[in-house]
């Protein structure tokens, strides 16, 4: 439970960040919340040669929050993002879902682009960025790309961040108008990565039936599964929606594992029930959304 | 301040130095000490065919390189089998580094020694183990079927099988009387394993004064005596060289009774072999391979009853699972076996168990110790008699139970003490009431319709058990009084967190008579206290604090009888409040317990102003007498041990209310309700406390905790982020109420408390899911994947 041997460097700035992984490259490994790279490098999991560790590069501190979203800056703590005005008035989901983020002691310390790097298929934040459409920002010395979430989670902990890269922001867009979101899993235990989860979005039309309705599926797939349900709700009312034909779809389109904790036809299963459970909420926001208009 | 503290709630005196960080733990001592780590075996089940270390050397830091050809002496040999029994024929312990094979993944086979951790663990990655594979055995009914063996000279991995039978009172066995009995049923039930899990794991800590020849040992260990007598045989030191302390230890839970661990024989000895402090300190990753587990068994059930419930006949055979090794002998399945009549007269009993030998961590006691088990397999009992005859669950019970005035209560078994099963005393009639009460078991139905019309679905539980407590053979108590008027208290058992530094001096203070500010107390220090067994088995209140009440009495005594010579007043006459002795009704005529202490020890020497008053010179002495009379010993202090005749049986019974989702299958613990009965209370905050951690314990093996081998025999859940102990926020609030009927066996009439909380709860919530769900449980623990698995059976 000791790390191997590493070289550390401690940046100030981005620049002096990317100098660091570029000289690096594959032996190079980020480290910012370290609330995943730390047991895992104390369980010998992973034996980086360099840590770079961007704690003291103030300017990715930061949350900017307006009309179209919130670009969540590489420093920004989970609490602090959970905590900001800002941030849930513009987008009310980070606020849902980052209060399933583990406990308040890791949200301290976690970064919510650390969480995004990390790609943990079982992870809230994946599902988020995933469910509205949002990207990453990576940068590397000389140049940096926006890469979309469809195209950012490539597998079970693999991200397209590649060696000598720095993944800088986050964007999560801000749904349309008449918009609602909800957030709904199951743990085994308080704050424990989720048996099975899921990311809402509602949109409702003029006539307060869905127009859109999207999930994305934390825990049964390699990343975060994203379905869309609009036609499964048919352009009803919430109230009169076939619910247990959206829970079927859903279930129709993903394809869960069994582990230790659950199996796959109990996945598969709740997966369906927290899918209903979080449109008919996101619904019932998207509701109030539009009767604030 | 009052100085009648026994049965008071008095605030534990140890937590402000434990909750702001200056308790001093195993890890906190020797912070220059060398660093001890260990190459473990990655495989089950493995011949060790080569040790290559040649790239280790390498490490800048490396201090010595051990393995099993390296140990001297009786260091080579197998660990003791530290609890033999007729019926262990084949007991095996592993060597303190493997010698030729590996049997569990974990076990130690290269030790290696540096100037800190991080370089010893960067030395072990470097060190090459050739292993030619054996076919691992995993799962207790694959290994008792013989095929594969895990020690070839163990033939069908049975390391032990007994039997027990008691006939009924009109002389039929078991099998007669189930045979004969108006109903039968018969049933299979799997309990999974667990582990003690302390927050701190193991850990040694050791100095050799190569002037004096002496070894000073510090280990987080539930008994340093014994620790003690282990390192001196092992090491060959004569046992007065040898000191062993147990710091602050961060829990035990049983699992640190074990002893000696190999790294408790073996790092004493580096630190000797090198001249050097050495240091080991367990990680939580080797806390899951190389300590132990429990829990795991198969029982199959066969019981005849009659219309009323009443159990005619019981056969229950059990497959033990205990592991690589059995260095703990087979306390755990006697003690499933003897205590599974819980609070209850059975007709006829027939108990068979056999232990089984599979490659897996091995299975020493953990807190409930086989009783988990036991009241597991009589609960479920009992409620599938109650679901059988349609009669509620508590009447049941009821129609069982052994009525207040048969006690002492004969269950004709043998106990884990060797001692006859017999009860002392206990009122589970009244105890049943009270819970019922409690819970609100009679309105329960409506309860429950309620919630039924809401679309919910809730479920009420209980469960009954007797635990035998206060295990010989013995503790002591060392109780001195100092001329500053301060109490010293030592016992030689150790503390793991339960409150003793309290309880202890309530009871010293009380029994002295003398403020609880002025007194300490000591425990687990071979220094202070030599003779001693261990805090294990609900042990140490009714252990060593009849012993220190008795030690107390002693010094009591003879401080009369200084004080009375002092006051020239009868003994008899005198009492003793705050720290000061006076005749009774003249409070005027005293003398304070300092000044008795002062003149208990004749001086030629002044040290200080009071103490001049002992002097030769001071005129206080008799000219008829020497100094010290013929039969009395200088100083104020006694000595004495309470070693009882068998254990003493508490008991207690729980209740719980569930809900569970009708989609999700999630298990929520609306309330939780305990009724128990520990004799007299010392401390009833102490009490609850213990049934709080006991609960939140069993709420674990109800509900999360398992260990997941697979068929290679590896630990797939090592960690706390899949072995699901529960937080805080899974453990509810828990409702207690006490019945306090006394034991009649020790001077202070009192029961053992520690383990009692664990016991019953998984029979309790199985029983509760059971009443929430319609369906039949019978394994724990219990997840929503399981709950989801039985709803789709039930649904086919």
């Amino acid at each position: 439970m000791k790390p191997p041997p590493f070289e550390y460097h401690a940046p100030v700035s981005v620049d002096e960040a990317l100098a660091a992984l570029a000289e690096t490259g594959t032996h190079g490994k980020v480290l910012a919340g370290g609330q995943s790279l730390i047991p895992l490098l104390n369980m010998r999991l992973a034996a980086p040669s360099h840590l770079v560790d961007i704690n003291r590069v103030g300017e990715l501190d930061t949350i900017a929050a307006g009309p179209d979203g919130v670009r969540v800056g590489a420093l920004a703590r989970h609490a602090a993002v959970e905590r900001s005005a800002e941030a849930a008035a513009a987008l009310p989901l980070l606020r849902q879902a980052l209060a399933l983020v583990a406990h308040p002691v890791i949200r301290n310390r976690g970064t919510v682009v650390g969480s995004l790097v990390h790609a943990d298929p079982s992870a809230e934040m994946p599902a988020v960025l995933a469910l509205l459409g949002g990207s990453v920002r990576l940068a590397r010395l000389g140049g940096e790309r926006e890469v979309a979430a469809a195209d950012f989670f490539t597998g079970p902990m693999e991200s397209a961040a590649e060696p000598g890269e720095l993944a800088v922001s986050a964007f999560f867009p801000a749904p349309p108008p008449r918009s609602g979101t909800a957030f709904h899993e199951v743990a085994r235990r308080h704050g424990d990565y989720a048996v099975a989860g899921m990311a809402a979005l509602v949109t409702l039309d003029e006539d307060l039936r869905i127009a859109a309705a999207r999930v994305a599926c934390v825990s049964v797939g390699p990343g975060p599964v994203v379905i869309d349900l609009s036609d499964a709700c048919g352009r009803r009312p919430a109230a009169s929606v076939a619910w247990d034909a959206v829970a079927a779809a859903v279930r129709d389109r993903i394809d869960p594992e069994g582990d230790i904790h659950a199996t796959a036809v109990y996945r598969r299963h709740l997966t369906g029930v927290l899918a209903v459970r979080a449109l008919k909420e996101a619904a019932g926001n998207a509701g109030t959304e539009a009767a604030h208009e | 301040m009052t100085t009648k503290l026994f049965g008071e709630p008095v605030q534990r005196r140890e937590d402000a130095r434990l909750v702001t960080g200056q308790g001093r733990y195993l890890d906190d001592l020797g912070p220059g000490a060398l660093a001890a780590a260990f190459v473990r075996s990655p495989h089950a089940h493995a011949r060790i065919r080569d040790i290559d270390v040649s790239a280790a050397l390498d490490v800048e830091g490396l201090v010595a390189v051990y393995t099993w050809e390296d140990l001297p002496g009786a260091l080579a040999e197998p660990l003791p089998l530290l609890i033999p029994h007729p019926a262990l024929t084949h007991g095996r312990t592993a060597y303190p580094l493997a010698k030729d094979i590996v049997r569990h993944v974990g076990e130690p086979v290269v030790m290696v020694v540096a100037e800190d951790r991080y370089l010893a663990e960067d030395a072990c990655a470097l060190i090459e183990v050739e292993y030619e594979f054996l076919k691992p055995v995993v799962g207790v009914e694959e290994a008792a079927q013989g095929v594969h063996l895990v020690h070839e000279d163990v033939p069908g991995n049975v390391g032990a099988h007994m039997v027990q039978e008691v006939p009924s009172r009109d002389g039929r066995s078991a099998a007669e009387a189930i045979d004969a009995a108006p109903h039968l049923l018969e049933f299979r039930l799997d309990i999974e394993r667990s582990a003690c899990m302390p927050l701190e794991g193991k850990g040694v800590y050791a100095r050799w004064d190569a002037d004096d020849g002496s070894l000073r040992v510090y280990s987080s260990t539930q008994t340093s005596t014994s620790v003690r007598m282990a390192v001196a045989a092992k090491l060959g030191l004569p046992l007065p060289k040898v000191e062993v302390i147990a710091p602050d230890v961060g829990g035990g839970f049983g699992v640190k009774i074990v002893h000696p661990w190999p790294e408790e024989i073996l790092v004493p000895w580096a630190a000797r072999t090198l001249g050097r402090e050495v240091k080991w300190t367990e990680d939580r990753r080797e806390h899951f391979v190389s300590s132990a587990h429990e829990r795991a068994q198969v029982q199959h059930v066969r019981v005849g009853f009659d219309d009323d419930g009443r159990v005619l006949g019981l056969d229950v055979t059990i497959l033990h699972d205990h592991g690589a090794y059995t260095p703990y002998g087979i306390i755990v399945p006697i003690i499933t076996s003897t205590q599974l009549l819980g609070p209850y007269k059975i007709g006829a009993y027939r108990v068979e168990f056999s232990s089984i030998y599979t490659n897996t961590v091995q299975v020493t006691p953990y807190r409930g110790a086989g009783r988990p088990q036991a009241v597991f397999c009589m609960e479920r009992t009992l409620d599938r008699v109650a679901a059988y005859l349609g009669k509620d669950r508590t009447e049941v019970r009821a129609a069982n139970f052994i009525r207040p005035d048969e006690f002492p209560y004969d269950q004709g078994l043998i106990f884990q003490d060797g001692r006859p099963l017999i009860y002392d005393s206990g009122n589970y009639p009244e105890s049943l009431r009270m819970l019922k009460e409690l819970i609100g078991w009679d309105s329960f139905p409506d309860m429950k319709a309620r919630a039924a019309a809401e679309g919910r679905r809730i479920g009420i539980g209980v469960g009954c058990y007797v635990e035998g407590t206060g295990v010989g053979p013995y503790e002591g108590g060392h109780v001195q009084i100092t001329s500053d008027g301060r109490v010293h208290v030592s016992t030689g058992l150790t503390s793991q967190g339960q409150g003793h530094e309290t309880v202890f001096a309530q009871i010293a203070a009380t029994e002295l008579g003398v403020p609880i500010e002025r007194v300490s107390v000591v425990t687990g220090d071979t220094r202070r206290f030599g003779y001693a067994v261990g805090t294990f088995a609900s042990r140490a209140a009714v252990m060593s604090g009849n012993a220190i009440a008795l030690a107390c009495r002693k010094v009591r005594e003879k401080a009369l009888r200084i004080a009375a010579d002092a006051l020239e007043a009868d003994p008899r006459d005198l009492e003793i409040t705050d720290g000061i002795v006076h005749v009774a009704g003249t409070p005027s005529a005293s003398i304070p317990l300092a000044t008795v202490a002062v003149l208990s020890n004749p001086l030629r020497y002044a040290f200080d102003e009071e103490a001049k008053r002992a002097t030769q010179f001071s005129g206080a002495a008799s000219m008829d007498r020497p100094p010290v009379d013929e039969g009395e010993e200088p100083g104020l202090e006694g000595r004495d041990y309470y070693s009882p005749i068998r254990s003493t049986f508490a008991s207690g019974m729980h209740a719980a209310i569930v809900e569970t989702d009708p989609e999700t299958a999630e298990i929520r613990i609306l309330r939780y309700a305990v009724v128990h009965d520990c004799g007299k209370l010392i401390n009833p905050m102490i009490v609850e406390g213990q049934i709080h951690g006991g609960v939140a314990q069993g709420v674990g093996g109800a509900l999360y905790e398992k260990m997941v081998y697979d068929e290679h025999g590896q630990l797939l859940n090592a960690s706390f982020m899949d072995f699901l102990m529960p937080y805080a926020t899974e453990v509810p609030r828990i409702e207690t109420a006490h019945l306090e009927t006394p034991s009649p066996l020790n001077p202070l009439g009192i029961k053992g408390a520690g383990e009692a909380g664990v016991i019953p709860v998984s029979a309790v919530i199985a029983s509760a899911v059971e009443d929430a769900e319609g369906i039949t449980v019978d394994r724990m623990p219990i997840s929503p994947s399981d709950l989801h698995t039985l709803r789709l059976r039930l649904a086919q």
